[in-house]
């Protein structure tokens, strides 16, 4: 097994299989089971928004070690529309589409680091990490 | 496929001579099929890979497809099929982009000079290529409807709805809910809940393993569903974890019944429904 993988999002499959590989990925990192349910949620609600509103995209899964701690990073990119106003989707309750409006702010609230890089009309690229206690 | 190589053959000189004009003719041949679904830059992009990695394999003078110096070009042609079929390819729109080669080079072949017998063996390889694939897309085809019967039968199986007393109902939810799911899910409570006109429906959630907005929001509305037919609806099987994700994510689940196991579940829905639940000694 390596440190790293890529998977692509084109289909509701593909959600299931980042589910997969990110609760994978926390395992091996040691995360505890709050954790891992908690970094596992946040790349579905990612990986989901990848595919309803980046038109489709990657994931790329890693692990991370810095000093006596490990960690879990999950990158989701897209080449869609991009986000016009990054502080509005990050409201509760927003939503551009038909969701309830608390995933791209709830993924925020359940992992450690949180990056949103967003340009209209070039794409999304939403950087998720979560640390072992 | 072998092929003997008894003589040195010019196909390396054949191939980087005519690379720009093939890659070109391939591009166009291999794109007509696939009726616009992959836009041509990308297209290009893939088969100069392909046509890079297919000449540095016959420059080594293998002809063996499963020799190392074609190891690049195979793992390119994975990828390139792993791509299609998520992308929903048929397999023979996915080969046409390795036979659509074939045509460009007797194309090529043809211009320079007309051997006797060379077009009669380009008309009759054609039509074997075609007839070959023909059998393999029905082989998959065949694949496929079993894969879907069996998706399908999980479906049906996952999902029962079970009487656990007189007017409660519920449905134990295993493994990774989506909207396929849901809906069977949705369809088989609300039906069951009018043919045994149960008034308490329980959704157990303790074998999904994630709870997310999506989930929540599948649940929200079947909750709501049973409510509009006059069912009382509570969900149980909230694992500690789960209940942290949930709060963390923002979720609420407003004035729905929740219950941390199955059995709490159902201690409620009966002293709903008037039913006490006492041990025997306690009776007398």
């Amino acid at each position: 097994m390596t440190g790293r993988e890529d998977i692509p999002i084109a289909a509701d499959e593909d959600v299931v299989r980042v589910r997969q590989v990110v609760r994978s990925f926390a395992q091996r990192a040691k995360l505890s089971l709050v954790d891992q349910t908690k970094l596992v949620t946040a790349a579905s609600e990612l990986a989901r928004n990848t595919l309803t509103y980046g038109g489709g995209g990657a994931a790329v899964v890693e692990l991370l070690g810095e000093g006596r701690r490990q960690g879990v990073r999950a990158s989701f990119q897209d080449t869609g529309p991009g986000i016009p106003d990054t502080a509005l989707a990050l409201t509760d309750g927003w939503t551009s589409g038909r969701g309830m409006g608390l995933g791209l702010s709830g993924a925020r609230r359940l992992v450690d680091e949180f990056e949103l890089d967003t340009e209209v009309g070039r794409g999304t690229t939403v950087t998720v990490v979560k640390w072992s206690r | 496929m072998t092929i003997e190589t008894g003589r040195s053959d010019n196909l390396a000189d054949l191939l980087r001579t005519g690379a720009a004009a093939l890659t070109a003719r391939w591009v166009e041949l291999a794109a007509a099929p696939l009726r616009g679904r992959l836009s041509p830059a990308e297209l290009e992009r893939e088969l100069s890979e392909l046509y890079g990695a297919l000449l540095s394999g016959v420059d080594s003078g293998a002809r063996d497809v499963a020799a190392e110096p074609y190891a690049e070009l195979r793992g390119q042609l994975a990828d390139l099929s792993r791509r299609r079929a998520r992308a929903g390819f048929t397999p023979s729109e996915t080969a046409i982009a390795v036979f659509a080669l074939k045509q460009a080079l007797f194309e090529f072949v043809d211009r320079d000079d007309a051997q006797g017998g060379l077009r009669e063996v380009v008309v009759f390889s054609q039509l074997l290529d075609a007839l070959g694939l023909q059998t393999f897309e029905t082989y998959a085809k065949a694949r496929e409807e079993v894969i879907d019967e069996q998706a399908e039968q999980l479906l049906e199986l996952t999902t029962p709805v079970v009487k656990l007393w007189d007017g409660v109902l519920a449905v134990p939810l295993v493994g990774t809910l989506d909207s396929a799911r849901t809906q069977v899910v949705m369809e088989k409570l609300l039906e069951a809940l009018v043919t045994t006109g149960a008034a308490h429906a329980i959704i157990d959630i303790t074998g999904v393993l994630a709870v997310d907005t999506q989930v929540a929001q599948h649940l929200l509305k079947t909750v709501m569903a049973a409510r509009l037919m006059g069912a009382e609806c509570t969900i149980s099987g909230i694992r500690p974890h789960i209940a942290q994700t949930i709060v963390a994510l923002g979720i609420e689940f407003g004035d729905i019944t929740t219950k941390s196991s199955l059995a709490d579940a159902l201690r409620h829905a009966l002293r709903r429904s008037g039913v006490d639940v006492v041990t025997a000694d306690r009776r007398g």
